[in-house]
């Protein structure tokens, strides 16, 4: 199983209503009904994608969050809204994050760290723009327009009164790695943030 | 209709009358005492009742969805272009039925059905029926067949309605809503155009009251400018202009007011086909039925409300340039149902025929619709 699958719903309880932004062929939704009893809905743009998760029984809405929105959805009306490999390719990262946390009490996101090391040092050596397994496109046709470091994103989540309950590292397999532990803005290829609004 | 039938054809199928002799109460308030269904079916039913699906149609439409009723038929059903072995939904797996709505013009029992209490065609007294209605006696058709619950119920447009109505009415005996190029309720510029369409009917002078047949004759004008307008709001800008363009029959303008666009003498032979063998009664209450669909108006027009009731699933398909019913009338069907916490899917497809589009079988429109009933049958073991 897929490391951060298994991560993702540790945080998920029986029953949870979820809404997965970005949830691509359906497979964490899929999953999250299986394991999880979840109910909910995922959204997604990619035509191949949605038929797919049609196919498999996910409930699957086609809605492009940077030129729709989230309006549709009612305040608080999940437990938990999930983005995984999504949030870097969205316009505006900031207001997505915003409105993740209000429709769910919880929110989970999961993205590629553009300070790892092999991006660091691909940039330094070459003077290219970097490629991996996490990001595997080219500069000009790239969806990922919004790339950030794990570093960035905490900032962001403090500017915000965002409350980080959990941050978890994997590799581009998104299998667990010890050593990104220790040094994750350097080491860690994707990380797994399990985010809340601060109490006021 | 060419020599042979092609392979993905379900063939050449024959009608089948049901009589019923319990009365049926509408939501006028009158009843009728007895009443026909014809009705069509393709494929064959499973040893446990579990792979019909019910084919709604929509204004203008009737039992024969799909096949050739013989050789001789210049086209097949209305809906061939995704009834029939290996399209969407495959008649290998599933038992498809499709009956012609109460008050229809094509053998159920409508308003040029004989009226027993007078021995006369019903006319203007058959009564207005509902959405509501249509889905009470699909539902007796239902029993009359031994399916207590469709794998699916599916319908375009004003069929659409009716799938959403059986979820409401019936939440127990379907396990999937297919609503295809939609709308929860009629907006006031779509009853706008059922006014005009009517008005076109009943001001023709040949209409005399509805009793046209005691006159022995047609209101062939006013039904012609009736289909003229709706088929305009079937098309989109851009498929007409395809289609036609600023086209002229002759080279030169003529300087008088004949069909001299292609466009003109296209709708003209549209709507004189149309009035020839449409009942312009049934066409006045079809609208009607249109008209006066809103599941939310019992619930202070709160959507959500009313499929709190419903446990089916959902499938929304709108069309993107559909604008009889655009995809914000299916984004609002969706929405409510995401409120209420139901299982729906939706997609809009971009297609450039307007609302006709879910009579075309686009690549992606196919791709959805065929995914989804698959996973349809696959839950019934079909």
């Amino acid at each position: 199983m897929r490391a951060d699958l298994e991560i993702i719903q540790q945080w998920v309880k029986p029953g949870h209503h979820v809404l997965d932004l970005g949830c691509g062929d359906g497979t964490l939704l899929d999953y999250l009904k299986r394991e999880r009893n979840a109910s909910g809905f995922g959204l997604e743009i990619n035509p191949d994608h949605i038929t797919t998760c049609m196919n498999r029984g996910v409930s699957v809405i086609e809605q492009n969050l940077d030129t729709q929105g989230l309006d549709n959805f009612e305040d608080n009306s999940f437990d938990i809204v999930l983005m995984t490999q999504a949030l870097q390719a969205v316009r505006r990262p900031d207001k997505v994050l915003d409105e993740m946390l209000r429709l769910g009490d919880e929110g989970i996101v999961t993205f590629p760290n553009f300070a790892h090391w092999r991006l660091r040092w691909g940039l330094a050596l070459s003077g290219r723009m970097p490629e991996s397994d996490a990001l595997p496109y080219k500069w000009y046709n790239t969806p990922n327009i919004r790339l950030c470091t794990f570093k960035d994103f905490e900032a962001l989540c403090r500017e915000k009164g965002i409350r980080i309950k959990s941050r978890r590292v994997v590799d581009g397999q998104h299998q667990n790695n010890w050593l990104a532990r220790f040094w994750p803005n350097l080491l860690g290829e994707i990380a797994i943030y399990r985010i809340t609004r601060e109490k006021t | 209709m060419p020599d042979s039938l092609p392979v993905d054809s379900v063939g050449v199928v024959t009608p089948q009358t049901y009589h019923f002799e319990t009365p049926i109460e509408l939501a006028c308030g009158q009843a009728l005492e007895r009443y026909d269904l014809v009705v069509e079916t393709y494929g064959e039913l499973n040893a446990d009742r579990s792979n019909a699906v019910l084919i709604c149609h929509a204004l203008s439409g009737h039992h024969h969805a799909a096949g050739y009723h013989s050789m001789n038929d210049r086209k097949p059903g209305w809906w061939d272009t995704c009834i029939g072995p290996g399209k969407p939904v495959d008649t290998n797996r599933f038992f498809v039925v499709c009956l012609n709505n109460l008050g229809g013009c094509h053998g159920s029992t409508g308003p040029i059905s004989t009226n027993p209490a007078t021995g006369k065609p019903y006319g203007p007294d058959f009564p207005v029926v509902t959405v509501g209605d249509w889905v009470k006696s699909q539902a007796l058709l239902a029993d009359r067949l031994g399916i207590d619950c469709w794998a699916a119920v599916v319908g375009g447009s004003l069929g659409g309605m009716q799938a959403l109505q059986w979820s409401l009415d019936y939440p127990d005996r379907l396990n999937h809503a297919v609503a295809i190029a939609s709308s929860p309720r009629l907006t006031a510029q779509n009853i706008a155009f059922n006014e005009v369409a009517r008005q076109a009917i009943t001001s023709d002078r040949e209409f005399h009251d509805g009793r046209y047949f005691d006159f022995d004759t047609l209101p062939r004008r006013g039904l012609m400018l009736a289909r003229m307008v709706g088929h305009i709001t079937y098309l989109s800008d851009a498929s007409m202009g395809e289609k036609f363009g600023r086209e002229l029959r002759d080279q030169a303008y003529k300087f008088g007011y004949d069909a001299e666009f292609q466009v003109e003498s296209y709708l003209r032979y549209q709507g004189e086909r149309f009035s020839e063998v449409f009942d312009a009664n049934t066409y006045l209450l079809m609208t009607r039925a249109l008209d006066y669909f809103d599941p939310a108006y019992e619930f202070g027009g709160d959507l959500s409300k009313a499929l709190a009731k419903a446990t089916c699933e959902f499938l929304v398909l709108s069309f993107s340039t559909d604008w009889r019913f655009t995809p914000a009338r299916s984004e609002e069907m969706v929405n409510a149902m995401i409120a209420a916490r139901r299982k729906v899917s939706y997609a809009e497809i971009d297609a450039p025929w307007g609302h006709d589009a879910f009579l075309i079988p686009t690549p992606r429109y196919t791709d959805i619709f065929t995914a989804y009933m698959d996973r349809v049958a696959r839950e019934v073991g079909a």
